[in-house]
């Protein structure tokens, strides 16, 4: 070891000699950046767990789906309105972009038309989202049945009244019993009167995604959705749909289909530039960015506010040493009479607060590493730890002792020896 | 070793200037023991701060070991009070709860250069220092667990560890009984004829000073009397 690095430690071994002997007030000192740092450290991990969770789920759809919805494109504000308020995207337009002439590199076209409403066996009734699909539907959402059969070409050709039930909305309207072949039956919202439906199947369970939980919904022919059920026809008196769920043939396809689509529908609805259409055209990508984006803001967001106690933290600690280099005046003359120079006080005690924020940071760290796991445990929100929340909090922390150590530091060096010893 | 030729110190209080030196010649050989005695207000703490390198004069010069004090920057002159001199003060200014190997200890700390204690040397110079005072089985007390007479041993031992050429004392007996007070003095004593230490004590008690080879008498920041006995 070198002499300045053991000189260094000495001075670390001074400033804790310090520290401990007042330890309570070490402590209480302490206090205020441990809550500081935890809070950073806790809520950071929340922001990063959600922002995790988010991604992973929009990743879980896989990056070669793209929506096209009606109303035009607004990536940078809120998440779109209801499906179904814009009437813009005609089911003559999902048959186009089902077309394989039109649009080569689709796999999958499924489009949708879906609407809350109220559906009620016996007793029981939910309130759930009533999707009208096709066939294509469960291929490109890659759902798989637990009984019975999903929706067929045959029943859209005939309109038919049957449903296939999600996993959760089977369980919550049917408990134990077997759904098939039973009736339920639809409330509608643009009328009175209801309308009954055959269960003919019943999915397996799929777990929620960012597009909402395939396990709450029901499942009804397209054709039947837009013409019993609820009224899909725009002013024109052309059925709609509230989206047209595109799915690439590869992932590396997916950017030609978007631009394939956008095209399409462009010239079907007339119009020359991209910025006047009236219905939007969004791939995985998109969604990633627009959730990231919104993600990262609630992040900073909660750094920030996590960040206000560490500098009321760090307010504390230079208030405190403040008073300890008023209430050690006479101590440091006694330093000076010996031989400290200005630097030696003030490496003392920059260390010491430096020390004490550092261990503050520390114990911060474990405490705010248990609280994320605590919130984890609840299972409400995901959070993770990062190594760079855990680093990004003992630099501040550091820096939160170096800043407010400072001026305390600086106006114990600069005290006169005599003044200084002769302090009551 | 100490030469002292003219030494004035100016205090501004606020409007009002202070002289609290009007000019002061004085030499100190080595080894020598000299009281400076005088009434409060005289001026012998002043010239005590500056003999021990907390102040410079306003005018005048000072060398000390042959070396100009004067023009000598903060951190030059805490490096020659650690080296060179070791203070003993009335009020003992022991650090507060703080045992008594670490007090002693603390001027090698601040040691550098050429004069840096190594780490594992530091408390064995420590202990030899607290035996010479005779406080070798105290060496864990703290100051509030120790009598002011020990105290003021743990403050002799700390003046002496990094082998100082003076020894400055103020009024070092004037917070102790008089049994405590004469064994403090011994221990100057011990000092000044085994180790040949120089000895500056300020003081304003007849009875001490008539301990010093000589008396430096101060009035209004002159020397008004020297007498060598």
């Amino acid at each position: 070891m070198t002499a300045w690095m053991a000189d260094l430690w000495e001075n670390v071994r001074v400033a804790l000699d310090g520290l401990v002997v007042n330890k309570m007030r070490a402590l209480l000192t302490m206090l205020g950046v441990v809550i500081g740092v935890a809070a950073v450290i806790a809520l950071l991990s929340i922001g990063e767990g959600a922002q995790a969770s988010i991604t992973d789920q929009i990743a879980s759809v896989g990056t070669n789906l793209i929506f096209v919805t009606p109303g035009a494109a607004n990536l940078h504000g809120p998440v779109q309105g209801a499906s179904g308020s814009a009437t813009t995207l005609t089911y003559d337009d999902a048959l186009a972009v089902a077309d394989a002439a039109l649009v080569p590199d689709a796999r999958w076209v499924a489009p949708e038309y879906s609407r809350n409403t109220q559906v009620i066996f016996g007793a029981a009734n939910i309130n759930t989202s009533v999707q009208g699909v096709t066939a294509e539907y469960l291929e490109a959402f890659e759902l798989t049945t637990a009984r019975g059969r999903f929706v067929e070409q045959r029943d859209v050709d005939r309109r038919a009244n049957v449903a296939v039930l999600g996993a959760q909305a089977a369980e919550n309207l049917f408990g134990g019993f077997d759904p098939l072949g039973q009736k339920i039956r639809i409330a509608l919202p643009d009328g009175d009167g209801r309308v009954s439906l055959t269960v003919i199947g019943v999915l397996e369970e799929k777990g929620s995604s960012l597009m909402g939980s395939a396990d709450d919904n029901l499942f009804v022919p397209i054709s039947t959705a837009q013409t019993k059920l609820f009224n899909a026809r725009n002013p024109l008196g052309e059925l709609v749909v509230s989206r047209i769920n595109v799915v690439a043939a590869s992932e590396g396809r997916a950017e030609a289909v978007q631009n394939q689509v956008n095209d399409l529908l462009l010239r079907r609805h007339g119009f020359d530039a991209a910025e006047d259409a009236d219905f939007s055209v969004i791939n995985q990508a998109d969604l990633l960015s627009m959730a990231n984006q919104v993600t990262s803001i609630m992040t900073v967001f909660l750094g920030a506010i996590a960040g206000i106690s560490l500098l009321v933290g760090g307010i504390g600690i230079m208030n405190i040493m403040l008073v300890s280099v008023t209430e050690r005046t006479r101590e440091i003359g006694i330093r000076k009479a010996v031989g400290a120079r200005k630097s030696d006080v003030l490496m003392q005690f920059l260390l010491e607060a430096v020390v004490l924020s550092l261990i503050g940071g520390v114990v911060g760290i474990l405490l705010g590493v248990g609280l994320a796991q605590l919130v984890e445990m609840t299972g409400l929100i995901d959070s993770l730890v990062t190594w760079n929340s855990v680093l990004m909090s003992v630099g501040f922390s550091v820096a939160v002792g170096l800043f407010f150590g400072i001026y305390p530091a600086n106006r114990a060096a600069g005290l006169h020896p005599i003044e200084a010893l002769r302090y009551e | 070793m100490i030469e002292i030729e003219n030494v004035t110190k100016v205090y501004q209080m606020g409007e009002v200037q202070v002289h609290a030196l009007r000019g002061v010649s004085l030499r100190i050989e080595p080894g020598e023991w000299v009281a400076i005695m005088g009434p409060s207000g005289s001026g012998k703490s002043t010239l005590m701060h500056i003999i021990g390198c907390l102040d410079t004069p306003t005018a005048g010069l000072y060398r000390l070991d042959g070396v100009p004090v004067g023009g000598m920057d903060e951190a030059q002159l805490a490096d020659v009070r650690n080296r060179k001199i070791g203070f003993v003060f009335q009020t003992f200014n022991l650090l507060p709860r703080t045992s008594a190997l670490k007090q002693v200890t603390l001027p090698m700390q601040y040691s550098r250069n050429g004069a840096r204690v190594p780490l594992d040397e530091r408390e064995g110079r420590a202990r030899t220092a607290l035996e010479m005072v005779g406080l070798g089985d105290r060496m864990s007390h703290q100051p509030t667990e120790l009598s002011g007479g020990q105290q003021q041993r743990v403050a002799i031992a700390r003046a002496l560890v990094n082998d100082p050429i003076i020894i400055m004392a103020d009024e070092p007996t004037g917070n102790l009984d008089s049994t405590s007070g004469a064994e403090v003095i011994e221990i100057f004593h011990r000092l000044h004829r085994e180790r040949g230490i120089t000895v500056v004590m300020v003081t304003h008690d007849e009875e001490i000073g008539a301990q010093a080879e000589r008396i430096v008498r101060l009035r209004d920041g002159v020397i008004v009397e020297e007498v060598r006995r």
